[in-house]
């Protein structure tokens, strides 16, 4: 306890305004009750929906075996909320300790969470992003539009670009039979994330699905019928395609624009944070009352160099969550840090793909089990003699190993023979991650510098 | 004094109580003396062994078969099956219990365990109703044994007047996993050999059968079902179906007799089940932990050199992972020797963990809790009337031999 008492009067009586309500929001919403907050809480989301969960959308909802509105989250709590739903936060006040929403209202607190996460990257063009057919995939509202407009038999779905989300939406659009061309300007799906060398099982795992795989190619323009429904695409390499569908599948941007002018360091890589989730402020200062957790939020990681991570990862908003809870209502020798190991999955084509560490940073792959042809196998990332990452296709029972090498920097490539070694596994191999000056939607994970206002840093994937 | 643990942990004489001995073991985390095995009796070293691509599972990567005598790590099946995909690594390992697993789970076929539901339902009732001397009931040959043995052939699609035959065979196979030979180690290999090969030739039969007239059992799928890794051989079928029988005899058996012991030794929560079957589920996790019915895995062995707590262990070794004593560590658990269904937290190690996690343990589960409920809702006024009750002689898979127990009458 704080020797003035003033945190026993916060968990007491105190206000604490968490703006998202979806996981991280949720999470930390519980974890605030589970540690004995017993002042007034307040949900704020931009969204009409109580918290929902995402995975589902681009996975169980197009397939049409579950409908969008059936994803809420479950509760491990009550947390004796007063929500604010359909209304967006749209400023802070830093001084006075007030959040603006859209509908004129101001909430004060004494305690600030922000989970505002991403939202999905549109198509560019606005003209074209607004004819009838396209799409992107990020809300419920998103999943529930796109999976009525595959119930109803499209000719061809056009999905532009193969990170996660879009090789998913391909994979659920071949399990119905649709026809799909997946247009990606790198040279295989999931390169961003994973690298060439697995970029081309994934590409593999598309043709054997019968997708059309596009690669190296860029849709230049979207073209609508008279009545303003999408009907063909335009290629950089000159081919145009027809398709009655498009899901935009570019990556996510993150919600900070209401931060604007607040004087919080938040911009378009997310909102810089410490170990403890306390939010800096555009000087570089850490704040004692704003804390930041989920995809929205960009802290250093102790394991991979101190360098910011932002991460668009279901497990780490609800760690994060927790430990910004936890730490709200904290002196500050009780603060934990958040140095969760980055993990995420995905589900498509049959296969499940599984990834812990930061694959991106990894300069060399090794395929430590399993092989690449049957698309069953363990890679593990290196870099600067160290293993850094590791990812598996079907074979997630063998992640935790990996996940110990990273967290106990061993070296790399690991010294053992494994069970399952082939031939393929016994020399490392370039990662072969793409140029980053090439755009790619891919990554999910964001490596920055060191300085949370600097905002001329960009991503750059560790190469020699 | 360490060198006698273990053959303490062996020693019949400890069967009915052996967690003390477990706790003496977790002081020397990697044990190992001269010829025997190197024990790992620490649940976090157990957890991440379980998951270490350095450890197989296949006979063939031991140095040599350990020394022999009563500690001998391997009381291998010589046998004319060739080996389960239990005792086999990856590729071989992964395409068979995929295969395995296309008739009995998620993806392929999601509800088969839910589905049964009903079905044991109706064996349980059916169980209950015929016992017939409330005051005195052995509940492992009139209740826990009968049960599985008849979910298991069922599911295989074994006819129900062979199940006293399966019975010895599995008996007689179950018995050779105990790591003690005991007296005379021909005499009982030669009779385990000779059950395998009956079972073996039995179950060649059956499937004969089953492929000219497939029916929705898993034998006749097994046999006749193909999916991207193809159809299984007749040899590979004949060990997958002996393996799902002996593992569908031996552990569910003791599940519930652990179980129902141990609410008998703490009638409140027995009460309470009574008044809320839900409660089972919760209950049968704790279980798994506190009375496994697999207390080690004997079988492992490392292809690479490797540290654990600073002992390197080396290539070829023979590695036994005691799951019952890191289930009770006290690192890992609070109060770990204390019975309690309301653990939020109970990541236990009863199915063990990694690829070779229990293949059964939906349908496990679902017998326990199950057995449980129901036990708990008709037995009125149940009591122990030995305690400990005789125990069965394997140190593997522990149980009660019998377990007598008295009631004022059965509730319909």
């Amino acid at each position: 306890m704080s020797a003035d008492g003033s945190l026993d009067r916060l968990k007491r009586e105190g206000r604490i305004v968490v703006v998202g309500a979806s996981l991280a929001g949720l999470r930390a919403a519980e974890t605030l009750r589970e540690e004995g907050f017993a002042g007034s809480l307040t949900m704020i989301g931009d969204e009409p929906y109580e918290p929902y969960d995402r995975p589902p959308l681009s996975k169980q909802v197009l397939l049409g075996r579950a409908t969008a509105d059936r994803t809420g989250l479950p509760r491990h709590r009550a947390i004796d909320a007063q929500w604010r739903l359909g209304v967006p936060a749209t400023g802070l006040d830093m001084a006075a300790r007030r959040v603006r929403l859209a509908d004129g209202d101001e909430v004060e607190y004494d305690r600030l969470l922000i989970a505002t996460g991403v939202r999905a990257r549109p198509w560019p063009q606005e003209d074209e992003a607004e004819l009838d057919g396209v799409f992107v995939l990020r809300t419920r509202d998103d999943a529930d539009a796109l999976e009525r407009s595959l119930a109803q038999g499209p000719r061809r779905v056009l999905v532009i670009g193969a990170g996660f989300t879009g090789s998913e939406i391909a994979s659920a659009c071949r399990e119905r039979g649709i026809a799909v061309t997946v247009a990606e300007r790198a040279d295989a799906p999931l390169v961003g994330a994973l690298g060439g060398v697995v970029g081309e099982v994934a590409a593999e795992l598309h043709r054997k699905h019968g997708v059309d795989l596009r690669c190296g190619v860029m849709v230049t323009r979207l073209e609508g019928d008279s009545a303003g429904h999408v009907r063909a695409a335009h290629f950089s390499d000159g081919n145009t395609i027809q398709a009655d569908v498009v899901v935009v599948s570019l990556g996510a941007q993150r919600n900070t624009e209401w931060l604007a002018g607040s004087g919080l360091g938040a911009g378009p890589r997310g909102i810089a944070c410490d170990a403890g989730c306390r939010a800096f402020d555009i000087r570089g200062i850490v704040t004692d009352d704003i804390y930041v957790a989920g995809d929205v939020a960009r802290s250093p990681h102790p394991l991979f160099g101190y360098q910011f991570l932002s991460l668009e990862h279901w497990g780490n908003a609800v760690a994060q969550a927790e430990t910004a809870a936890h730490n709200m209502l904290s002196d500050s020798a009780d603060r934990r840090p958040h140095i969760w190991v980055p993990a995420f999955w995905s589900s498509q084509f049959g296969v499940n793909i599984k990834s812990v560490g930061v694959p991106s940073m990894g300069t060399e792959i090794l395929i430590a089990q399993g092989s690449r042809s049957e698309h069953r196998f363990t890679g593990v990332y290196g870099y600067q003699g160290r293993v850094i990452g590791a990812v598996t296709f079907d074979q997630t029972k063998w992640l935790q190993f990996y996940q110990q090498l990273i967290e106990t920097t061993a070296p790399f490539p690991p010294a053992f023979p494994t069970v399952d070694r082939r031939p393929e596994g016994q020399q490392p191999m370039p990662a072969d991650f793409p140029d980053p000056s090439v755009p790619t939607h891919g990554p999910t994970v964001t490596l920055s510098g060191y300085a949370p206002d600097d905002r001329r840093l960009t991503f750059t994937p560790a190469r020699h | 004094m360490t060198e006698a643990i273990l053959r303490q942990i062996i020693d019949y004489a400890h069967r009915a109580n052996p967690y003390p001995l477990y706790a003496e073991l977790r002081k020397t985390p990697v044990y190992h003396d001269a010829d025997g095995p190197f024990v790992i009796s620490r649940y976090y070293d157990i957890q991440s062994l379980l998951h270490d691509p350095r450890i197989s599972s296949d006979a063939r990567n031991l140095r040599a078969p350990a020394g022999g005598g009563p500690l001998a790590a391997e009381a291998d099946e010589e046998t004319a099956l060739p080996p389960s995909f239990l005792r086999l690594d990856p590729p071989e390992h992964d395409r068979l219990r995929r295969m395995t697993n296309r008739p009995f789970g998620p993806p392929h076929t999601p509800r088969r365990v839910h589905e049964m539901h009903g079905e044991l339902k109706d064996i349980v009732s059916g169980l209950i109703d015929g016992i017939d001397s409330p005051d005195r009931i052995d509940l492992v040959d009139q209740f826990s044994y009968p049960f599985p043995v008849t979910v298991i052939c069922r599911l295989l699609g074994v006819p129900r007047e062979d199940e006293a035959r399966f019975h010895s065979w599995a008996d007689i196979i179950a018995a050779s996993l105990d790591p003690d030979p005991g007296a005379d180690a021909d005499e009982r290999a030669k009779v385990s050999h000779n059950a395998r090969t009956e079972l073996g030739m039995y179950l060649a039969g059956l499937i004969e059968e089953r492929r000219k007239k497939p029916g929705d059992d898993m034998l006749s799928q097994l046999s006749t079902a193909g999916g991207p890794d193809g159809v299984m051989t007749t040899m590979e079928v004949l060990s997958t179906a002996a393996l799902l029988l002996i593992a569908g005899h031996e552990t569910t058996v003791n599940l519930i007799t652990n179980g129902m012991l141990t609410l008998l030794r703490n009638p409140d929560v027995l009460e309470r089940l009574r008044k809320d079957p839900n409660l089972a589920v919760p209950i049968v996790e704790e279980l798994l932990r506190f009375e496994p019915p697999v207390q080690l895995v004997p079988q492992r062995t490392t292809v690479a050199d490797i540290e654990v707590r600073g002992v390197t262990i080396p290539k070829g070794a023979s590695l036994w992972l005691v799951l019952a004593a890191g289930n009770r560590d006290p690192d890992r658990f609070e109060d770990p020797d204390r019975f309690n269904p309301d653990r939020g937290d109970i990541q236990h190690l009863g199915f063990g963990s990694g690829i070779h996690s229990c293949f059964g343990a939906p349908l496990a589960r679902l017998e326990a809790q199950l057995a449980l409920s129901e036990l708990a809702r008709r037995l009125e006024n149940p009591r122990l009337l030995e305690d400990p009750p005789p125990y069965r002689q394997n140190a593997v898979l522990r149980g009660p031999r019998h377990l007598p127990i008295a009631c004022d009458g059965i509730r319909p």
